[in-house]
């Protein structure tokens, strides 16, 4: 709500809101109404006892009155009684409000970001129950198992004469099916628990580098500015942020990559040739006669601001099984946190393809305006010389484009996991999932 | 009685059971548990009534049912929907698409016997 910016400006607005005419309030605060009349109109500056006797005949804070009450509060509470269709509040008071009240305002502003805050965490709740692969899974397994335990009960319980064979075989299988049902309530018991305490769910290692690389935006400064600084001082510093041995373990490994790969591309020269336009990975492990994959996930780390649109690329890698090792997400495309990921990824064709670069756009399903740029290769080392099997990793880099720019034709659509994906007739389906059945295909009508 | 059932399911002890109870009160139970070839299965059986899980190995229930309706053939064929989640949409879908009854795991056998007695109208 727009406020005069003027004491006397403010003076007349109050005065007007309390009913009061200029006459009435000039003779309580002992001035000439002509006086007043120019004090409202900002001919006259008011100040000291005046500017008091004043605010003490409006019934506001002098504050109130010759600074406003804050702008950024009331126009937070603003906000606050935007937020609702009748808020019920005298909303055009809430500046008054702030004045008198600030620590009162302060509060009910801190108290709806809470309530939003809370909000989100609802939604994001009850999004997870219905797409939660896991949990619709096992609701399903021990729907399932029950149905069958309740029928075949019933069978026996009726009472009627059934064969000995027959009653032999239902007798085994209401034994299995309450096994069955005993393991899965067990394991739904189980994620439930592990979900309902937060600081408990980021258990895995991997989960929790890459919250705490999420923190640092994905960029370790103190290997970028000295590369010298020792990893394990860096994990030493994020201090309970690593739970386990395994987690600081983990990301000492990821800190010396880094180091390795900070080492191989520089940041000012390599900043300096990104701003220059260049983002092609090829190229730009060319320019620095390093490996691909290097270039791939130094990429990774420019902030925002060095990409068209303003989001940073994402990064996959897996290993030579498929298994994520690392994930960062990019607006619109979320790498699943359990279980397998999407088979037709460009990740997992350069996979079976070690060494040859694999460049497609793709799109995610039932996310049609924007398209990912992918840059895949999959890399096979033998550390452990020829005797051993290499250690093979792929890497796919992911750079999110306006579905107007660039060619007309759809590229080919993938998920993230097969449960919450929605493509039908997918040769590469792994398992049938819980959404294709809930958003019918135009063909329905 | 005396009429032919098609059942769709994957839960072999489900299927047991239910095959029982059908069987018992003079029905007969064919089964099927694959979701990409139930269609198949339906032409090949030519049921008085199918009774039909929704969530099937490589093939959704619902995706079946579909096809089915657009088949000339099966426009006015009983079909049976069965599923674990007994959510509003899951119905209203069922319904939308065709589905002559819709039973939420987990029904009872008189449930079953019931609605199979009803929808043949025998």
């Amino acid at each position: 709500m727009a406020r005069p910016v003027l004491t006397g400006s403010r003076i007349r607005q109050y005065r007007i809101d309390k009913g009061l005419r200029q006459a009435e309030l000039a003779r309580e605060c002992g001035i000439s109404p002509s006086y007043l009349n120019l004090i409202e109109h900002n001919r006259r500056k008011i100040g000291g006892a005046l500017l008091n006797n004043v605010a003490g005949a409006l019934g506001v804070n002098t504050a109130t009155l010759s600074e406003g009450a804050g702008a950024a509060l009331t126009e937070a509470l603003d906000a606050v009684a935007g937020g609702f269709a009748e808020p019920g509040a005298d909303i055009e008071r809430s500046e008054d409000f702030a004045g008198r009240f600030p620590g009162w305002a302060r509060l009910v502003t801190q108290q709806h970001a809470r309530v939003s805050e809370l909000e989100r965490l609802v939604e994001t709740l009850n999004d997870r129950l219905t797409h939660d692969p896991f949990l619709s899974a096992s609701l399903h397994n021990v729907l399932s198992t029950v149905t069958a335990i309740r029928s075949t009960s019933g069978i026996l319980a009726t009472g009627d004469e059934i064969e000995a064979a027959w009653q032999a075989r239902f007798h085994r299988n209401i034994y299995e099916d309450s096994q069955r049902l005993a393991e899965a309530t067990e394991a739904l018991v189980g994620y439930l628990d592990v979900g309902g305490d937060t600081d408990r769910v980021l258990s895995l290692p991997l989960d929790e580098l890459e919250a705490w690389l999420s923190d640092q935006d994905w960029r370790i400064d103190a290997l970028e500015t000295d590369n010298d600084t020792a990893a394990s001082d860096i994990v030493a510093q994020a201090g309970s942020v690593f739970s386990s041995s395994a987690a600081r373990a983990l990301a000492t490994a990821f800190l010396e990559r880094y180091r390795a790969d900070a080492r191989a591309l520089p940041l000012g020269p390599f900043e300096e040739a990104v701003l220059a336009g260049e983002r092609d990975p090829m190229r730009l492990s060319a320019r620095f006669s390093t490996d691909l994959p290097r270039a791939m996930r130094r990429l990774s780390t420019l902030p925002a601001r060095f990409f068209k649109g303003g989001f940073p690329p994402g990064l996959v890698i897996c290993d030579g099984s498929g298994t994520l090792a690392f994930r960062k997400p990019v607006r619109g495309f979320a790498p699943p946190r359990f279980g397998a990921a999407c088979a037709v990824w460009p990740l997992f064709q350069a996979l079976h393809r070690p060494l040859t670069p694999v460049r497609t756009d793709v799109a995610l399903v039932g996310q049609d305006d924007v398209r990912f740029q992918t840059w895949s290769i999959a890399t096979s080392d033998y550390v452990a010389g020829f005797e051993r099997p290499p250690v093979v990793e792929s890497t796919m880099l992911l750079m999110p484009v306006l579905a107007s720019v660039g060619e007309e034709d759809a590229p080919y659509q993938v998920g993230t996991s097969c449960r919450v994906c929605a493509i039908r007739d997918c040769p590469a389906r792994r398992e049938p999932s819980i959404l294709n059945v809930s958003e019918p295909a135009p063909k329905f009508g | 009685m005396g009429g032919s059932v098609l059942l769709i399911e994957d839960e072999p002890n489900i299927i047991e059971a239910i095959r029982f109870i059908l069987s018992r009160d003079g029905w007969r139970v064919d089964t099927h548990s694959d979701g990409l070839t139930a269609l198949d299965a339906v032409r090949a059986r030519r049921p008085d009534l199918v009774v039909l899980d929704v969530m099937l190995p490589n093939r959704s229930g619902y995706d079946i049912l579909h096809d089915l309706r657009e088949d000339p053939e099966f426009k006015e064929l009983p079909v049976l929907m069965l599923t674990a989640r007994g959510q509003k949409k899951d119905r209203e879908l069922a319904e939308k698409l065709g589905a002559s009854s819709f039973m939420t795991k987990p029904f009872s056998n008189g449930e079953v016997l019931a609605t199979v007695r009803a929808l043949v109208g025998k």
